[in-house]
């Protein structure tokens, strides 16, 4: 049997279930549901109700990013230091709770930062003030970071874990001091891990869903949730061809990213994770 | 020792023979297997698990948490159910849309068993195709500890004093149908300019900022445990959100509200017809009914079940609202045939 047959289970499984839902997902995207093509679709796209939604997904996300980004490089930078024994272990703890499902997570959130949840109980034991979180565009922004966190520290670390040590070695020695270091020779090495790791947070906050809707009590919804109403309970007769056209944009947004991914890190060093 | 092993397998095989033909006498369907399709938390699991030993029926059971769900999957036919319990608005679309099958009400005895009131309805003359579960209203559940003065109109749920703890439903009839009342309208309005007004109502009310979120089943935890004010909610929930707090109490605001009815009904797709009636008039024996009344807190339609309330369940408006109120609520219509005209108002406050 020739080698490249292996993965004949896997394609016919990606074939079935990738390959010709999203050949429907097109025929639906650029048809009305008598089945004659249009463009209409996709002008609903621009209707401010819907691009209100499109705005907000767009900026949660961002700030989402930036905030994996602020939180995790430190971590993967502390992770990876030479001479660190126990950095398998503080590994797993990261990835421990991707271990779990995330609606789970998200409800276990919802329970800790209720208005008399656990960390509001902690705050008025303490003597302060309660804290309006659930609900707050806020409460929102903390559910996508504790859920993506994750995915930006692992190609960081992976990255910064490959470095030679050397080179910081040449730099010290060649007098910098430790602050240069780090912006002339630690970031600019680790820019395919940082591109990685962008990418794999902003790509899922992007087309979150659920999380935001648990979080906010349902008053702040996003691009995920509004296919989820379009498809599931608009009464729109078009509503499978217009959730198809908006499916297909966000799809066109993932593979906007992941051009740009392969422009910044032609060879996947930032351990391309798909 | 040989041959008292061969007569005691014997003796076995015969039985093992027999029961199940005993059984067959009086359990037809056994071995059939139905796929029930309710909303969430709307029975008490017992009562399956009574229905599965009494009739040896397997039940495959199924939930959803809106009509227009319900509708979507029924509709698409991704999938066949054998009983569904839509609302009463939703029951005269599915038979507008030859959904449903037609009930033989000769395997419904206990159809006798229902408030005479609710039957023979309008959205379903003659109970061809639907046998009523339970009914209710729709109101506001108010923390009388947390809000002082008496709240007696849907416009108290504009009270700024109360901002961000005011809860309404993330469902687009009630919600969008309430402001219609509120604003001295029909909740089945076919009006452009009167559901203007009312989207304009929903929108001040959102940005004003007194909404604490557009919710469903976490409303009745939230009421409970002092985290909320004021919550829209359906008589039964509010029920069982009482029963957990007493300062709770249930209004049904001057203005009117939705009084509604959720039937039991078989779809056309099912191929179990016999099998899924039985079921429906397993859940009109008064006995199943109590327990379901006892165990969901949604008010029962079933003779002996009313008249078996305490006197203190007898004065509660959620339990058993008086005529003069029900007199000021309204069934829902279906409007499938304006539905995108509530949608866009509902799309632009969730949205």
């Amino acid at each position: 049997m020739k080698r490249s047959w292996y993965a004949t289970p896997y394609a016919l499984w990606m074939l079935l279930f990738a390959v010709v839902p999203l050949l429907f997902v097109c025929w639906y995207a650029f048809t009305t549901p008598e089945g004659t093509f249009t463009l209409a679709n996709f002008q609903e796209f621009i209707k401010p109700r819907y691009m209100g939604v499109i705005l907000r997904s767009l900026k949660l996300a961002l700030y989402c990013t930036a905030l994996c980004l602020v939180i995790g490089y430190p971590t993967a930078w502390f992770l990876a230091g030479r001479g660190f024994n126990h950095a398998q272990s503080l590994v797993v703890l990261i990835l421990l709770p991707m271990w779990m499902n995330l609606l789970l997570r998200t409800y276990a959130m919802m329970t800790l930062l209720d208005d008399n949840g656990v960390l509001n109980a902690a705050l008025q034991a303490l003597g302060l003030g309660k804290l309006k979180i659930i609900g707050t565009e806020g409460a929102v922004l903390m559910g996508l970071v504790y859920n993506y966190l994750p995915f930006m520290v692992l190609p960081i670390y992976t990255v910064l874990k490959k470095m030679d040590y050397s080179v910081i070695e040449a730099a010290e020695d060649l007098g910098c001091n430790p602050l240069r270091v780090m912006t002339r020779v630690v970031i600019p090495m680790s820019v395919p891990g940082i591109v990685s790791g962008v990418t794999m947070v902003f790509m899922p906050a992007v087309t979150s869903f659920a999380i935001s809707t648990l979080l906010s009590n349902g008053k702040l919804r996003l691009a995920g949730d509004l296919i989820d109403y379009i498809f599931n309970q608009s009464s729109n007769p078009n509503r499978w061809n217009i959730g198809s056209s908006f499916s297909l944009m966000m799809l066109v947004l993932i593979l906007i990213s992941i051009g740009f991914l392969r422009k910044v890190d032609p060879d996947s060093e930032g351990g391309g994770m798909w | 020792m040989k041959k008292i092993a061969i007569v005691l397998l014997v003796a076995l095989l015969i039985g093992a023979l027999y029961v199940p033909a005993l059984a067959e006498a009086d359990k037809p369907f056994a071995g059939t297997e139905i796929k029930v399709y309710n909303w969430y938390d709307y029975i008490d699991p017992e009562v399956l698990t009574i229905f599965e030993e009494e009739t040896g029926i397997k039940v495959n059971y199924v939930n959803f948490s809106q009509n227009e769900d319900m509708y979507t999957r029924l509709s698409t036919g991704a999938e066949v159910y054998d009983v569904i319990f839509p609302s009463e608005y939703m029951i005269e679309r599915l038979i507008k849309e030859d959904l449903l099958a037609e009930l033989n009400l000769d395997n419904i005895p206990n159809k006798a068993n229902v408030l005479d009131s609710l039957m023979d309805p309008a959205y379903d003359p003659g109970n061809a195709h639907s046998i009523p579960y339970m009914w209710g209203t729709l109101g506001i559940v108010v923390n009388t500890e947390m809000v002082e003065e008496p709240v007696t109109s849907w416009n108290d749920l504009l009270n700024e004093k109360y901002a961000g703890k005011i809860f309404m439903m993330d469902s687009v009839r009630d919600t969008v149908g309430l402001a219609l009342k509120n604003l001295g309208y029909s909740m089945n309005s076919h009006n452009q300019d009167e559901l203007a007004a009312a989207g304009e109502w929903l929108m001040a009310q959102k940005d004003s900022g007194v909404v604490g979120g557009y919710i469903m089943d976490q409303a009745k935890d939230m009421m409970a445990g002092n985290e909320a004010a004021m919550a829209v909610m359906y008589s039964g929930d509010a029920l069982y959100a009482m029963e957990k707090n007493d300062k709770l109490a249930y209004v049904i605001p001057d203005e009117g509200s939705n009084i509604w009815v959720d039937g039991m009904c078989v779809p056309k797709s099912s191929q179990n017809q016999e099998a899924a009636e039985c079921f429906i008039n397993f859940m009109c024996r008064p006995d199943i009914a109590q327990k379901n009344m006892e165990y969901i807190y949604y008010s029962s339609p079933i003779k002996q079940v009313v008249e078996g309330l305490s006197e203190e369940e007898k004065a509660s408006i959620a339990m058993n609202p008086t005529e003069e109120m029900v007199a000021r609520c309204e069934y829902y219509v279906d409007n499938s045939d304006v539905a995108y005209m509530y949608d866009d108002i509902w799309m632009d406050v969730l949205m």
